[in-house]
């Protein structure tokens, strides 16, 4: 076993143990406090907020890799080709609007709650699956896809037995960049009531209690790490299994 | 039997295949030879209809290739490229099976098919069934090429440039191994390469394509005899002519009963390879044995010199 799993595990072994046990960290958070402020958030169970803010990032990833990679697949067709500049366009639109502007947007539409974070997410998460897509499906060796067509294989063949498996880990990669972005962003969802780690960093800046701050910004942030670890490290196998030595981004 | 009718392709105002018409029999090892640009892979590939034909026709067997999805056309015809175009995230067993997969053989048939082939080509099915394509050599990756373009036993084979990217010795062996393989299948082949001598090795008829024109369609006795045009002539090489011409013989054919001295010459070596050793040991004539190693006889300088003169 390689030093850096030893570690990676570790840090994942301290960051289960203190969402399921904060109370048995108090003590690393007391010096944080001020005037005997509550070194340890307890309005809401730790636990329920990582995983309802986990389940917030996973569904508005799901749907941002479902449509974004659909619409590659759309526009990297011949049919399709006419709509690339268009829907890149809409990508990028999505990606300039800032998360709070969008969750000020959806508010008065969507109301309070997950809804309107969703959405922010979601947007938020298409353009760098959208463009690893594109980049995956047209940057193919030209005698593969070639040879592809070569023996007789029928578009849609094409597309599921050689296309999508070997773009599936340039693919990825822009799912992992989505999904860090997304863990990151779902905080501001507790600013329209979604139930999210947020709420933990707002409780803190609204008291002014660093502890909770702290505590709700290292959750997230080693979460945000460990995962990108992960799929960096499902690229690599990937890759591996598909016989590509392309440089992941 | 390949029919080609004034088959003509068009980009905008510019004519990459103009008016090209050629017959390709059963057996035969057609070589489409010509300079880059000068629309040699592009007849190729409206063949299989990689590339759709602006005019004229296609007919495989007496059936205009146009008569049936293009997908189903190209199944039935073995296609091997340069680069070898392998499928990176499959196997080499899996990259073989690709054509019967898509046919519907049964895993059974597909499976022993796939071995026949992996020996066919000298590499062993146990130890290279489940490798991938990346784990193999430049020539090893090449041989399975051509292996998936014969994995359906197709009738005719195509290949675009299929040793452009092996070195010298490598490609001379998988010369000779595509020469065995279409003597045993009995395939029909037509290749396409840049290179005039690889065309006479091969061809049992060469094809001269220049800007996009056919220039001369006959066997390669009769290119290197009777160039049509000055660029069939400039092609071949003036020098190079009586040398290419003993290249299409072998020492049997020029073998008569006697006695000679020195080092021996195989039966099968070229004209061109025995006239080399005659005059670099300096010898009138050379020993000649078969296969086997018995001696048939000998082969003499002069004879040899009297074929590479040009044909009347």
């Amino acid at each position: 076993m390689s030093i850096g799993l030893i570690i990676r595990l570790v840090v994942l072994a301290l960051l289960v143990a203190f969402i399921v046990t904060p109370e048995s960290f108090a003590f690393v958070f007391q010096p944080l406090t001020r005037n005997g402020q509550p070194a340890i958030y307890t309005q809401n169970s730790l636990l329920n907020l990582t995983l309802s803010h986990l389940t917030i990032v996973a569904i508005a990833t799901i749907a941002a890799t479902l449509v974004a990679v659909g619409l590659a697949i759309l526009v990297t067709r011949p049919f399709g080709a006419e709509f690339l500049p268009l829907s890149r366009s809409i990508a990028n639109i999505g990606q300039t609007f800032p998360p709070v502007a969008v969750l000020a947007l959806a508010v008065p539409v969507l109301g309070f709650g997950t809804a309107p974070t969703l959405v922010a997410l979601f947007l938020y998460g298409l353009l760098p699956i959208f463009e690893n897509a594109l980049t995956g499906l047209t940057t193919l060796p030209p005698t593969v896809t070639e040879a592809a067509r070569g023996v007789g294989m029928t578009d849609r063949q094409r597309l599921l037995d050689v296309e999508l498996p070997l773009a599936t880990p340039v693919i990825l990669a822009g799912i992992r960049l989505s999904v860090v972005i997304s863990v990151a962003t779902a905080t501001i969802g507790s600013t329209v009531a979604a139930s999210t780690l947020g709420e933990v960093i707002i409780a803190g800046l609204l008291s002014n209690n660093l502890a909770f701050v702290a505590q709700g910004g290292l959750v997230v942030g080693v979460m945000a790490v460990l995962i990108y670890d992960a799929l960096s490290a499902l690229e690599r196998i990937l890759m591996a299994r598909t016989g590509q030595r392309r440089e992941i981004s | 039997m390949i029919e080609i009718e004034a088959l003509t392709k068009d980009y905008l105002d510019l004519t990459v295949v103009d008016h090209v018409s050629m017959t390709v029999e059963d057996g035969e090892l057609a070589v489409i030879v010509g300079t880059s640009g000068s629309g040699k892979t592009t007849l190729l590939r409206m063949i299989n209809r990689l590339i759709e034909p602006t005019s004229g026709t296609v007919k495989i067997d007496g059936q205009d290739t146009r008569s049936e999805p293009a997908f189903e056309l190209r199944r039935r015809i073995g296609y091997a490229i340069q680069g070898h175009g392998l499928f990176p995230h499959r196997t080499v067993g899996q990259n073989i099976a690709t054509v019967p997969e898509l046919l519907g053989w049964d895993k059974q048939k597909t499976a022993q098919r796939v071995d026949e082939l992996l020996n066919l080509f000298q590499l062993d099915p146990a130890e290279f069934r489940d490798r991938l394509p990346s784990e193999l050599s430049g020539g090893q990756q090449q041989r399975v090429g051509v292996a998936r373009a014969l994995a359906a036993e197709p009738k005719l084979l195509l290949m675009d440039e299929p040793y452009g990217a092996l070195d010298p010795i490598i490609r001379s062996k998988a010369q000779s191994d595509l020469l065995a393989i279409q003597k045993r299948f009995g395939t029909t082949i037509v290749l396409v390469t840049h290179d005039m001598e690889e065309a006479i090795h091969l061809g049992t008829r060469i094809a001269v394509m220049d800007k996009g024109k056919l220039l001369q369609y006959a066997p390669p006795h009769e290119i290197i005899a009777n160039p049509a045009t000055p660029f069939v002539a400039e092609l071949i090489g003036t020098g190079e002519r009586p040398f290419r011409l003993l290249s299409l013989w072998k020492v049997r054919d020029l073998v008569e009963p006697g006695p000679a001295q020195g080092e021996p010459i195989s039966a099968d070596a070229s004209l061109r390879d025995a006239y080399a050793e005659c005059l670099w040991s300096g010898r009138e004539m050379l020993p000649v044995i078969d296969e086997s190693g018995a001696l048939i006889g000998r082969i003499r300088r002069d004879d040899i010199a009297h074929k590479a003169e040009r044909p009347q």
